[in-house]
């Protein structure tokens, strides 16, 4: 489903490169685990699938279902079904989250030549997911994001998720500032959006997330290149002995 | 030799001269009231105000007044569906008020055409200052609008709106209320027509001991029209006033805010929005006074600004020597969406207290980008991602306002400009 070949990536400002010759493949149905110890560009990798502008692809290329994305704008990607579950996602005054929801479910729908959802329809949908992530109506009169607390944007997040349906899912340290109840709703949520057809690429720095979300394959992450990549007791073994093995085997 | 140092008379301000004289016989009032028309128009005998003038720095009138339509009697345009529905309309049509007044308890409304023929109107007339080009120019030729006397302790359950239609030509009107002590209402003052015309408007408000109105100016002028308003208001103790004002409109528009706190514990609110779109001139300048100890005012101004449009806003608060406590803040925001748009800031600050709480800022931003990545990478393109933005950089504005039925209200035009503008 995600196929990234040689991927070399700097940012536009000061032209920093910060992926050097990433090489990742991802299947479907494929929940996959990203690593690494701050600053190896894990994030960075999450915003350049997403089509973030900040940043330029030198060399190399990301295919998705066998499709070069590169010249998509995140609009196009999104509705060709990529999804990034923002670390910190944007607090923007004067949208109201409801507001947001319908509008992006139904461009979505558009985009994909399907009529836009009766308000009945939306509405039960939003309930419904909303319930499953145990989130109060109420928060979602507000504006998008404004106020909620960390647990609370994290859950939003993945409640955008859930409703946009999408085939890859990049999921950017979705359990930093989760206390250990959230986490677990959080992860059910997730687990809930495990699907044969669906692909799943969870950046992590810690080995906690993975033992609620439990992945396929590890791939571990430093200075800009996948330097190993295993099953799931890879994660274990970085959690027991930590980076330094890995990293001193690449060096 | 002859030197001539007369000014030329611009061929707007010779038409105003002109248009007077024609006028006169047709134009109620008694002797108080005709005096002081013959002082207006002697006002603007002695030239429309220039850039010269501070407080018309950035609107030279005397410039961008290029021309004076002629009165036109031609068929009135009919009173249009209020924005808040079911509220009690009072509709100005060409510059004529109606026969038919509302029947709604403890309201008294009368054709300001009355109050001018009995001279009860003529305080109201005078100009707040030596530079009040629009007090001048709607003193000289005001011909009708509406008195509306609120009772005290009224509280009304729904808005009254005052309609001010235009359909070409010139019209000059006033709006005058008084809220009685402890009473509550919402008033909606709309300002809107089809024609190239010339408008002076100028409403005037009296709050009354504990009075608590919300006052909104939606002004939706064509972009033919020259729209030049007033709005003064007087609170009195414990009083509370938030007005709303939302320019959409109008080719040459400048709204005039004088508001006095003359009473202690009255506490004043502007929220405004500009929406400033093609080659047009908006200008809002506010006077507000504290002229005496605890009163608080607060002072938000967001603009949009597209096309080749030009904003001002100048804001100036006097905090007067006796006016100790004083609690005044004011912002102005400004996001410009084209290069060759321009919106000017000037805030004043006249402090003679020296315990006080007094501050101003003012921003002029492009849209966020994190914020557009954002909204894109939920499959929202670029235009509608833009445009969400955009509405809601002016629409927090309005729903501060906390009432649903006004918020729902505004929101519905302010999407009806993004439709024809966006």
């Amino acid at each position: 489903m995600l196929e990234i070949r040689n991927l070399h990536a700097r940012i536009v400002d000061d032209g920093t490169e910060i992926i050097r010759g990433l090489n990742l493949t991802v299947k479907a149905g494929e929940v996959a685990a990203i690593m690494g110890p701050n600053g190896s560009g894990k994030s960075t990798l999450s915003y350049i699938l997403a089509g973030r502008e900040d940043y330029e692809v030198t060399e190399g290329d990301i295919l998705y279902n066998g499709q070069s994305i590169l010249e998509m704008d995140p609009a196009e990607r999104a509705t060709a079904g990529i999804f990034l579950a923002f670390q910190y996602p944007m607090e923007i005054p004067g949208v109201a989250t409801m507001e947001f929801l319908k509008v992006a479910m139904n461009e979505q729908r558009k985009a994909r030549g399907e009529e836009p959802l009766k308000i009945p329809e939306f509405l039960k949908r939003v309930k419904d997911a909303a319930a499953l992530l145990n989130m109060d109506m109420a928060m979602l009169k507000r504006p998008l994001n404004v106020g909620f607390s960390g647990g609370e944007k994290k859950r939003a997040e993945i409640l955008q998720m859930k409703l946009l349906e999408p085939k890859l899912c990049v999921l950017d340290e979705t359990d930093s500032g989760l206390d250990i109840d959230a986490l677990k709703i959080v992860s059910e949520g997730v687990n809930a959006l495990r699907a044969p057809d669906r692909a799943m690429v969870i950046i992590t720095h810690y080995q906690r997330l993975l033992e609620y979300i439990v992945p396929d394959s590890v791939h571990v992450l430093y200075r800009g290149q996948v330097v190993k990549s295993g099953d799931k007791s890879l994660a274990l073994d970085l959690e027991a002995n930590g980076y330094a093995g890995v990293i001193g085997e690449a060096a | 030799m002859n030197i001539h140092t007369t000014p030329q008379r611009t061929p707007a301000e010779t038409a105003l001269i002109d248009a007077f004289d024609d006028r006169l016989s047709l134009l109620p009032g008694d002797g108080t009231v005709m005096l002081k028309r013959d002082d207006a128009i002697e006002a603007i005998k002695a030239g429309l105000p220039t850039r010269r003038i501070e407080s018309w720095h950035y609107t030279d009138l005397r410039r961008l007044l290029t021309s004076v339509p002629d009165f036109d009697p031609a068929a009135a345009p009919n009173a249009i569906a209020p924005i808040v529905e079911g509220s009690a309309v009072l509709p100005v049509l060409n510059g004529v008020s109606s026969t038919k007044m509302p029947d709604i308890e403890g309201i008294a409304v009368q054709r300001l055409s009355e109050k001018l023929t009995d001279g009860s109107i003529a305080p109201g007339l005078d100009r707040y200052g030596t530079d009040d080009a629009i007090g001048a120019l709607n003193t000289a030729f005001v011909a009708d609008g509406y008195f509306v006397d609120i009772a005290d302790g009224t509280e009304l359950d729904k808005p009254i709106e005052l309609q001010n239609l235009q359909s070409g030509g010139q019209t000059h009107v006033r709006l005058a209320v008084r809220v009685g002590a402890g009473a509550k209402a919402v008033i909606v003052e709309r300002q809107t027509g089809e024609g190239a015309a010339l408008v002076s408007s100028v409403s005037q408000l009296l709050l009354g001991e504990g009075a608590d109105v919300t006052w909104l100016i939606v002004q939706e002028q064509p972009d033919t029209a020259t729209h030049l308003a007033q709005f003064k208001a007087h609170l009195g103790k414990g009083a509370k006033l938030t007005l709303f004002v939302m320019n959409a409109g109008g080719k040459l528009v400048r709204q005039e805010i004088v508001v006095k706190t003359t009473g202690e514990g009255a506490d004043f609110t502007l929220r405004g929005i500009n929406l400033l779109a093609g080659e047009t001139h908006t200008d809002v300048t506010m006077v507000l006074d504290h002229a005496v100890p605890h009163t608080a005012s607060t002072e938000v101004i967001r603009n949009v600004v597209t096309g080749r449009a030009r904003g001002v806003f100048q804001g100036r608060i006097n905090v007067h020597q006796y006016a100790q406590k004083t609690n005044a803040k004011m912002a102005c925001n400004t996001l410009l969406l084209s290069d060759d748009g321009e919106f000017s800031t000037k805030p004043e600050l006249e402090i003679f207290a020296d315990d006080v709480v007094c501050g101003h800022g003012a921003t002029v931003t492009e849209i966020d980008h994190s914020h557009l990545f954002y909204l894109m990478a939920r499959g929202i393109d670029e235009k509608t991602a833009r445009g969400l933005l955009v509405k809601a950089f002016v629409a927090e504005v309005i729903e501060e306002l906390d009432d649903e039925a006004i918020v729902e209200a505004l929101e519905a035009r302010l999407d009806g400009w993004f439709v024809a503008h966006g």
